[in-house]
């Protein structure tokens, strides 16, 4: 048997003692584990759930359950914890199916082993969804386990033990033993086949459904906990790095020679850039230019950049600007479209019969991910091998970036995962992760890379801003007959930059008997990236308010519009109208729609939105006085995410927070480019929503439905954007066609 | 230079530029990681402390300013998590991803200590400094009136 005394207790724990200021993890590493000799799952075919690893076969619960001769359980949170919750979510599965008491349950951040723990990331709402299957499947065949090695230890048949409460039971003879006494036995053993073995029915769920705090909160309050950015490793140094101001820039000249004779600095270099990246798709692995500063502490290096003199090639980027954008857009609305994606029924045609015609043009801004840990990560490159401590959203992808960026194989990489302070998107991209790798190996030693806000803010991969032209038609009935958009975006002929497209079937697509979509591109020079709920966080707040506008083209009620527009309940191509109806009449319902009367200036506006697997529906009141100042009173949220809320506490949570989140894309952010270099550098330029503007409620009803449990990260956010803007119509009589909504005069009260 | 400090109750002496903020001389001198960076501007409240009991910003704070009183990071509201602003954060359950935490209890921890029952219009001029990129406003709220009403530790032991 292993002894984790002898054998863990190496420089990782070390690490993790000295960043924490004691011993406290200690006690993981030398109390006797269940999971002595993890066996790597066997790899197999297997997709990313039912059961199956994502990336091997059968996950095995010797990889995530250990249990100490006391009977204290320590469960492996397999994801990325960014601040989504997943860290507690997932370990409540496995400890519910495994039958143990949650408040005996440790739970540990695994490290980046996609054979062990099966796909590891975080990301479009699927820590839920993918892993719901998998580690139910987990905890049960753990318990097979115990049930196992008990019937062993008593020579009495399986089928008359019971658990409960991590202990294993039979009756007949009036016997008990505790998980912690079988653990010596159960780690010799070889699980059984998941199908052999029986999951819970879930009313007989203890802990998935109950509101559990999140994990690490104490260590959050006392400050213990340990983000990224406070790693720390034994003679570490801090990097900061001035990237070129335009992408795809270079450095042609820099006076490093002075930097390196300034007080505490030890190390300055030039970095060339390894792989440019292209305008159009930025790559993943790329390395921008610019010069590396390393310093004793991160200050040091961060106030030495006021005294860099760089002299860059700032390349063709240079040449853009936001104004251009929005000129092109308008110029390319009047011409011919690139590519015509949907053509359902004659839309032309159709419109020369409506009763009435509204034709429009819709446009949202860049935006910025702004997470509150500015990006970074440390790095230790050692022998030819790198190990890093990051938050990264991918930490997979990570590996591959990393070994592109500093020329290794990803088998000589390897990532811990911290703790991230915030991500929505920014940490699927890993170019930090490469840059850290990167300057430790210039280095030859330990080294912090961290970003300033104004690094994090100007060198982002930005939601895609986007110009969608509308035509719209309503026929006597006040029914919705025509639809057609002409969407101008970003890319270079087929080739739409990163989270730039639009599904062909975007709701109303598939409920419009007439429908037609074009699609035109034109170049940018700066990065775009999934932003929390991609795609959706623009395309809701175009379609909801549109469609609202030809509710009221229609003469119709916001919401009646938008049942009829749903219709019988039934699945479309994918999209289940039911759900949709049922989530809309739910908050119609809870927020007495057309039945309160509104205090003066202030009216409610409704949207719904389908993204991530889950089917939102939103009702916002607010008040918008005389100087355009808007409060928004009270936000209700109507949601179908399946049959079971894992986390109520933490799924409540998530969806506030998203409402929030939603709030701040509305007002203030925005964000610009002049001469290919982002305008705005920190918080006061693109606004984060304050306590005062928050509201004082944002009540949430959960829809049940007998489907598989699904994400909650990002399908809160689409609609409360529309529905705000919807609102501010019904007090205004003004449509708002342009976000941010701070464009248009409006500010929050 | 060298500079005399008093944080958590511990004098140390760091020896560092004059103008270097209070939050890069906790975290990379005296590795004190709860204080933490999100805008370097003043604009987040992400690394509020207290000195001389009032809620300040240590990444505006110049070392050099702060010698006079004494420095109180989150880590000096308990390590056992027992401050009443402490235990109501996790009864309420407040953080998500929890970065912004310790400056949100750090401003809380400031208006309780001047004002043992603030009312909602309290709680917005305190804390309207403290930015929460996650949206936990409402656990905020909620737990600072419930920090409002739980005994300090001192009076918990004494019951013992
Ligand atoms: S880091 Fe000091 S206020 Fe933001
Ligand atoms: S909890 Fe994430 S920033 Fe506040």
């Amino acid at each position: 048997m292993k002894n984790e005394q002898n054998t863990g207790l190496g420089r990782r724990s070390f690490l993790r003692v000295s960043a924490l200021g004691g011993g406290v993890l200690l006690g993981l590493y030398a109390k006797p584990s269940l999971a002595q000799t993890p066996a790597p799952a066997a790899p197999g075919r297997g997709g990313r759930g039912g059961g199956r690893g994502g990336f091997g076969g059968e996950l095995s619960p010797l990889a995530f359950i250990s249990v100490a001769p006391n009977g204290v359980v320590t469960i492996m949170g397999k994801n990325p914890e960014v601040g989504q919750g997943i860290k507690t979510t997932l370990p409540m599965i496995v400890a519910d199916e495994l039958d143990v008491d949650w408040k005996d349950v440790r739970v540990e951040q695994a490290d980046v082993d996609q054979v062990k723990y099966g796909f590891q990331s975080a990301g479009g709402s699927t820590g839920t969804p993918l892993n719901w299957d998998s580690m139910r499947k987990v905890g049960a065949v753990g318990r097979q386990m115990f049930v196992s090695a008990a019937a062993q230890t008593w020579g009495v048949p399986e089928t008359e033990l019971t658990t409960a409460s991590g202990k294993v039971i039979h009756r007949a003879s009036n016997r008990t033993v505790g998980y912690g006494e079988l653990a010596a036995t159960v780690a010799t053993m070889t699980p059984p086949a998941a199908a052999s073995v029986r999951l819970k029915d879930p009313k007989d769920f203890k802990i998935i459904g109950k509101a559990t705090p999140a994990v690490d909160n104490l260590g959050i309050v006392t400050g213990k906990a340990v983000y990224s950015i406070d790693m720390m490793l034994p003679g570490m140094l801090y990097a900061a790095f001035e990237r070129s101001p335009v992408v795809g820039g270079k450095v042609v000249s820099a006076n490093i020679d002075e930097i390196k004779a300034l007080p505490n600095i030890k190390h300055a270099f030039v970095v060339e850039g390894k792989q440019q990246q292209t305008p159009v798709l930025p790559g993943e692995l790329a390395l921008a230019s610019g010069v590396v500063i390393v310093a004793d502490y991160w200050w040091a290096a961060q106030s030495a950049r006021k005294k860099l003199k760089v002299t860059w090639d700032d390349g063709p980027a240079a040449s853009q600007n936001s104004v251009d954008y929005a000129k092109n857009a308008e110029a390319m609305s009047k011409t011919k479209p690139g590519r015509q994606l949907r053509n359902d029924g004659d839309v032309d045609a159709a419109l020369k019969t409506a009763a009435k015609v509204v034709d429009v043009a819709y446009s949202y801004p860049f935006i910025s991910h702004a997470p509150l840990e500015p990006q970074n990560a440390t790095a230790w490159f050692k022998d030819g091998k790198v190990e890093i401590w990051s938050a990264s959203q991918t930490p997979g992808g990570g590996k591959q970036s990393v070994a592109a960026a500093i020329g290794i194989t990803q088998n000589d990489v390897t990532i811990h995962q911290v703790r991230g302070g915030g991500a929505f998107g920014r940490r699927l991209v890993n170019d930090y992760v490469a840059e850290a790798a990167y300057v430790s190996k210039q280095i030859n030693g330990p080294v912090k890379l961290l970003w300033s806000r104004e690094d994090d803010m100007q060198h982002d991969f930005y939601r895609p801003a986007g110009f969608q032209y509308l035509t719209g038609g309503v026929d006597a009935s006040g029914r919705l007959i025509a639809f057609r958009n002409h969407f101008i975006t970003w890319g270079q002929g087929d080739r739409s930059a990163a989270s730039a497209m639009m599904s062909p079937a975007e709701f109303p697509a598939r409920f419009v008997p007439n429908y037609q979509f074009s699609q035109s591109v034109q170049p940018l020079a700066i990065a775009t990236g999934a932003l929390r709920a991609p795609g959706s966080n623009a395309l809701g707040f175009v379609m909801q308010s549109f469609i609202d506008e030809m509710a009221h083209a229609a003469g119709k009620d916001p919401v009646q519009f938008r049942l009829d527009l749903l219709g019988e309940p039934r699945v479309v191509e994918g999209y289940d109208a039911g759900r949709m109806s049922a989530v809309l009449k739910t908050v119609a319902e809870k927020s007495e729609w057309g039945k309160r009367k509104a205090a003066k200036n202030t009216a409610m506006g409704v949207a719904f939105h389908y993204s991530h697997r889950g089917y939102f529906a939103e009702v916002v009141e607010v008040s918008v006085d005389a100087a355009s100042k808007v409060k928004v009173n009270k936000v209700w949220v109507a949601a179908d995410v399946g049959s079971q809320i894992v986390n109520p506490a933490g799924a409540l949570k998530m969806i506030q927070g998203a409402v929030i989140d939603g709030m701040s894309e509305t007002m203030n952010q925005e964000i610009t480019v002049e001469k290919g270099r982002v305008v705005q550098s920190n918080f006061h330029q693109h606004q984060i929503v304050r306590l005062t503007q928050a509201p004082p409620e944002i009540e949430v009803h959960f829809v049940t439905t007998p489907n598989p449990p699904t994400g909650l990260g990002e399908p809160a956010l689409p609609p409360v954007i529309p529905a705000i803007c919807n609102a501010i119509f019904a007090v205004t009589g003004k449509r708002i066609r342009t976000l941010p909504l701070s464009k248009s005069g409006f500010s929050w009260a | 230079m060298a500079f005399k400090l008093t944080v958590n109750g511990q004098p140390t002496s760091v020896d560092v530029p004059a103008d270097m903020p209070l939050l890069w001389v906790l975290r990379d001198v005296l590795n004190l990681h709860g204080t933490k960076y999100g805008c370097g501007i003043g604009q987040c409240g992400a690394c509020t402390v207290h000195l001389g009991g009032q809620a300040v910003r240590a990444c505006l704070t110049p070392v050099s300013a702060a010698t006079k009183a004494p420095i109180t990071t989150v880590e000096g509201l308990s390590a056992d998590g027992s401050h009443p602003v402490q235990q109501a954060w996790m009864e309420i359950d407040v953080p998500q991803c929890g970065y912004c935490q310790a400056g949100q209890m750090m401003s809380a921890a400031a208006l309780l200590a001047k004002n043992s029952k603030p009312t909602d219009k309290d709680i917005d001029t305190a804390m309207n400094g403290n930015l929460c990129r996650c949206g936990t406003y409402l656990q905020i709220r909620k737990a600072i009136h419930k920090a409002a009403t739980i005994k300090t530790k001192p009076a918990q032991s004494a019951r013992k």
